[in-house]
């Protein structure tokens, strides 16, 4: 299929996506639309979004030929898009400036996000704070307690954090109570969804504010073409769990069909032992925060628990437009599980000297395995969402358990 | 509004408005505290006065409940209820009460698991007369308003305080069975008292009918005044969930016996309040 780029149609994208919603969320998702397509070519808005991304945030960030890995691993050539580098220490901080932003010309003064692993909660709490807004996250009681950092991070912001006891108590459920805030203060409140998730119109708004990680790839490669050998990348590898690094990335070499996108999913503990957050690899067709989507569902529609070394993978559902590429088979949704992700957390820490998320390591891992399968004068460029202080108790605790050392 | 000739729902909407009586709709979700409690819970709710029974299926994200029917669904859950169980439970009741209308209410994703299609089927052999889903947008519908013309089964929608004019228009137009007007901002669950926004929508909503459709109000609803209150500003039935839920979880201590005549005698006093409108 060409013009992928042309979706969402109507709110879709081939059969996933739509506004599943309740009726109360209509006005405000018709007027977040109205007034998104009436910004996103506003001259003034686009610079004053781009004053932000380049002087707060500091974009553009550096596309990075990662030699010593390449050498390591004895294959194509592999280049980090740092969004480690991006302020907050993960891409996240992309969409949390544009939709404030967005919030502000609205009017709204109240913003609501959830939060899983606590990276949206603190860009959400950033952007509102240097653009004077009030922000309130929801996350999960079992998240707060496995991100305590991240939860003191959102308060020294100036955000209100509220703990969610009900359901799994995890991301899903976070999702669900700020839903119903929503619903609850819906003529003051603006909610930020943190992913390419949930009804029309925000998985197109996030992959639009994410899309800048694409964009900038093309120029960059185009800079570097004596390294490279050629302006374009062979392929694209994202983690995803929601995916809107992945999107974003994506997005800009959707029809370029020279161009081969690999989503890496949490494969947990293993596919087989139920213990993961593979959605599109496993999952099947559902309505879930407002989207007909993948899901991990149990025979009756029931949403499953997911389990993923990194929390900001654990998520039961994936961005619709996921969904309608893995149809078309325009990209290949693959994982990776705990022990490979925590393998190159190590080797690109000790190889490049830049400590990954966790989640980026399941992308990193990925590229490793390709690089392999692919020729040296070809390229992969693997965008490193995040960065992986935020993870170090974590990796502490499971090195022991995977590598046996302590 | 579209009318299904053979739907009880709307044969019961024009006995009580042949009486003069405002209809009582009671909520019990499926399987809690469990299967046969469930089955006997629902007895006592018909035998105290309510005109309509609300089933709901527990799902495991329940985005428009507040935590009363939260908790009850997620307990509910965990014990193992699921779709099939509760449409077991239609079947005993419809078996009991062969013109009670019966409502499911739930999530899209339970019915989108099995295919609409399949599951509407199934509902319709079981003995239900319509859906509540309150995700499903008109937007959505397609399928799912096919699906109930061909099996005549009442697709009711709702409409929200914040909702304009000319949706509402709209809703009207494709809900069959009765509107679900949702009376306030927020989710479900008991409140002391509602705000003049409350009842300026209903009195629109009831203009804007022209006395073709059957407006139902809820969320929130849980004493006799409510209902006078709804009733005098156009409501054709009154919509009460969370309360009942309440009521069973605070006796959940007591026997069955007990419970069911705390349930009978609260439905009674509610359905003195539907007969008396003035």
């Amino acid at each position: 299929m060409t013009n992928l780029q042309r979706f969402p149609i109507d709110g879709k994208y081939g059969k996933y996506g739509g506004k599943y919603i309740p009726e109360t969320l209509v006005p405000a998702i018709s007027e977040l639309e109205e007034a998104y397509e009436k910004l996103k070519n506003d001259s003034s808005f686009r610079k004053e979004l781009e004053y932000y991304l380049k002087n707060y945030a500091g974009r553009p960030t550096p596309l990075f030929f990662a030699k010593n890995l390449t050498d390591h691993v004895g294959g194509a050539k592999i280049f980090l898009k740092r969004e480690d580098l991006l302020h907050g220490g993960a891409h996240k901080t992309n969409n949390c400036l544009g939709q404030c932003l967005l919030a502000k010309k609205m009017g709204k003064k109240r913003i609501i996000a959830e939060t899983g692993a606590g990276q949206h909660g603190v860009g959400t709490a950033m952007a509102a704070a240097v653009l004077g807004l009030n922000a309130e996250i929801y996350m999960g009681s079992i998240d707060v307690e496995r991100q305590k950092l991240n939860l003191f991070r959102m308060e020294l912001l100036g955000a209100k954090v509220h703990h969610v006891e009900s359901g799994t108590r995890t991301l899903k459920d976070a999702i669900n109570e700020a839903l119903r805030d929503w619903i609850t203060n819906v003529k003051d409140t603006y909610y930020l969804i943190g992913s390419v998730v949930g009804p029309h119109p925000y998985p197109m708004i996030v992959r639009d504010f994410q899309s800048v990680i694409g964009e900038e790839i093309k120029s960059q490669l185009k800079n570097l073409t004596t390294t490279t050998g050629t302006s374009s990348p062979h392929a694209l590898v994202c983690c995803v769990g929601g995916g809107s690094n992945a999107m974003g990335t994506f997005f800009p070499f959707l029809d370029d069909n020279k161009v081969s996108l690999y989503g890496v999913e949490a494969g947990g503990m293993g596919i087989k032992t139920g213990k993961h957050s593979a959605t599109l690899k496993v999952g099947s067709e559902g309505i879930l925060h407002g989207m007909r989507t993948y899901l991990l569902q149990d025979e009756f529609g029931q949403i499953n628990d997911t389990h993923s070394i990194s929390a900001g993978l654990d998520y039961p559902g994936v961005g619709p437009q996921h969904g309608q590429l893995k149809d078309i088979e325009r990209a290949e949704y693959v994982t990776c599980n705990d022990k490979e992700a925590l393998d190159a957390f190590f080797k690109l820490s000790r190889l490049e000297g830049i400590i990954p998320a966790l989640e980026s390591c399941h992308a990193v891992s990925y590229a490793m395995k390709l690089a392999k399968k692919m020729r040296r004068d070809q390229n992969i460029i693997v965008t490193l969402s995040g960065r992986g202080d935020k993870d170090i108790d974590q990796v502490m605790k499971f090195r022991k358990k995977y590598l046996g050392r302590s | 509004m579209l009318s299904l000739q053979n739907n009880r729902i709307e044969k019961k909407f024009a006995e009580l408005k042949s009486r003069n009586q405002k209809g009582l709709i009671c909520y019990v979700l499926g399987g809690y505290p469990d299967a046969s409690t469930s089955e006997k819970i629902i007895s006592s709710i018909v035998d105290g006065g309510a005109d309509f029974i609300e089933i709901g299926i527990p799902f495991s994200d329940p985005i428009a409940d507040g935590p009363t029917i939260q908790e009850a669904s997620f307990k509910a859950l965990k014990k193992g209820i699921n779709p099939d169980i509760c449409l077991g439970i239609v079947r005993a009741t419809r078996k009991r009460y062969p013109e009670l209308p019966i409502v499911i209410m739930t999530y899209s994703n339970i019915l989108q698991k099995k295919g609409f299609r399949k599951f509407m089927e199934i509902a319709k052999e079981a003995g239900v007369d319509g859906f509540v889903l309150p995700d499903m947008t008109i937007e959505e519908s397609r399928e799912y308003l096919e699906y109930s013309k061909n099996l005549e089964l009442a697709s009711v929608f709702l409409v929200a305080p914040n909702t304009s004019n000319f949706r509402i228009k709209r809703t009207l137009e494709v809900s069959t069975g009765f509107v679900y007007v949702v009376s306030v901002y927020g989710t479900t669950g008991m409140r002391n008292s509602f705000n003049e926004y409350t009842l300026t929508a209903i009195r629109n909503i009831k203009k804007l009918s022209s006395n073709k459709s059957n407006i139902s109000v809820g969320f929130g609803i849980s004493r006799p005044h409510h209902i006078k209150l709804m009733s005098k500003y156009g409501a054709d039935a009154v919509i009460v969930g969370s309360a009942i839920i309440k009521l069973i979880d605070d006796n959940k201590d007591e026997s069955i016996d007990c419970l069911q005549d705390k349930l009978k005698k609260y439905i009674k006093s509610l359905k003195a309040a539907c007969k008396n409108n003035n």
